[in-house]
């Protein structure tokens, strides 16, 4: 059985998660609130204690831990993650031709929102009010297609894949033009969208789009299509901590209530006897403090200074 | 932005009451949410000679905050906002330098893996 906190120190460290309610949610160790303890910010101490572990990252996803910082500062990362970090997405959209059945201002706000492939370090803001836009601070990209019928297909077919060419238009049929002096310090950067697969219209034979559209710098404060991230979250660190045996018949019901993988089922002596494995993976459903029987035996809480910290982006 | 009379937006102000003495002040934030707010908050807080430190979001359309600050002693309350400043400058600085830093470890990490 794991040796108890003292009481202060859950006090200070964990968030206790009851039946009806969450206990311990404010960070309280400021100075002076606690004898004993010296809680003045410290920055060797910070730097002592603070760690950061990768747990997964690849090209569209990252997820890491981050512990002995505060709540504060976690959610203030998160926060300029989601609107404070910029990127170059679709502004102005100048169609030349639609004849399309969607609509220009529909077609202009999907564009706004694929996300480019650009590393907004090399361009600058645009300045307010100006309205051409130069080579440091507009990516120009264009779309120009026309759906036209296929004349190899069978009589009698009735897919439209087989009957007409380019009636679908993906996003990887937007083609960069490089202006003023892009073509030579942007020629390995392959600027484009990040996605090609993303469909923006479908057309039928006759109908054509011709349209020029510059991507500016921009943050997701702005407008959310600057944002970088698809979404930032964090959870803390769950910690669940048996407080007596539980065997037999209970063990197994312990182990349904929780997500699976988090208890694992040992044979002591015959017996099958319950043991916490791993507390990460568990989503606090606090599915256990239904049952009357196993709710004292358990005791849910979440490490207050370890964030684990997941963002899915482009 | 500069407007039309020269004259630029202020970013911080400063709210004294009449008689009160340097350690009771309120700064009103410009164009800042609870991004700064309650980090610096945190940090001021975690200062030895503050005995208070609030912010409050006036109304959510206008993007200005209050902070206030009630210091112990003589001590004047633009001190511990200065230092609360620095320190968060500084912590989020070593949080950047470890963070980089253990991302190259993971994808050497990764690399040799392979």
């Amino acid at each position: 059985m794991a040796a108890t906190m003292s009481n202060v120190d859950e006090i200070r460290n964990r968030v206790i998660l009851g039946e009806f309610n969450v206990k311990n949610v404010h960070t309280t160790d400021y100075p002076g609130n606690y004898p004993g303890y010296d809680d003045t910010w410290s920055l060797q101490k910070f730097q002592k204690n603070f760690r950061i572990d990768v747990v997964q990252m690849d090209e569209t996803c990252m997820e890491f831990d981050m512990v002995g910082i505060d709540a504060s500062i976690a959610n203030a990362f998160r926060r300029i993650l989601l609107a404070e970090v910029p990127t170059m997405a679709v502004e102005k959209v100048f169609i030349y031709n639609n004849t399309s059945i969607i609509q220009d201002e529909v077609l202009a706000q999907r564009l706004g929102l694929i996300p480019i492939k650009a590393d907004p370090r090399l361009f600058e803001y645009r300045n307010a009010g100006d309205e051409e836009g130069t080579e440091i601070d507009t990516i120009q990209l264009q779309l120009k297609i026309k759906c036209t019928r296929n004349h190899q297909a069978t009589k009698d077919s009735a897919d439209p894949q087989e009957l007409y060419l380019n009636h679908m238009v993906y996003s990887k049929d937007m083609t960069w033009v490089p202006i003023g002096n892009q073509a030579d310090v942007l020629a390995d950067a392959n600027i484009g969208p990040v996605h090609g697969d993303i469909l923006l219209a479908k057309l039928r034979p006759g109908q054509e789009l011709d349209i020029v559209m510059h991507c500016v710098k921009g943050i997701g404060q702005d407008h959310a299509k600057f944002s970088p991230v698809a979404t930032a979250s964090y959870r803390l660190l769950p910690e669940i901590t048996l407080m007596k045996t539980v065997e037999g018949e209970k063990a197994e019901r312990l182990k349904r209530c929780f997500s699976p993988g988090v208890i694992e089922l040992e044979n002591h002596g015959g017996k099958v006897v319950a043991k916490v494995m791993n507390s990460r993976l568990d989503t606090c459903s606090r599915e256990v403090l239904r049952h009357d029987d196993l709710k004292n035996a358990v005791k849910l809480a979440r490490v207050r200074d370890h964030f684990i910290c997941m963002y899915p982006g482009n | 932005m500069a407007g039309v009379d020269g004259e630029k937006k202020p970013v911080l102000e400063m709210v004294q009451a009449d008689g009160a003495d340097e350690g009771c002040v309120t700064f009103v934030l410009h164009e800042e949410d609870h991004t700064l707010g309650n980090s610096l908050r945190y940090m001021v807080m975690k200062n030895l000679d503050v005995d208070f430190c609030g912010y409050s979001i006036t109304h959510p359309s206008e993007s200005k905050i209050n902070f206030r600050i009630q210091t112990r002693g003589a001590v004047p309350a633009v001190e511990p906002l200065r230092r609360g400043l620095t320190e968060l400058t500084d912590l989020c600085q070593h949080v950047l330098n470890t963070f980089e830093k253990r991302v190259s470890e993971f994808r050497s990490q990764c690399e040799e893996a392979e």
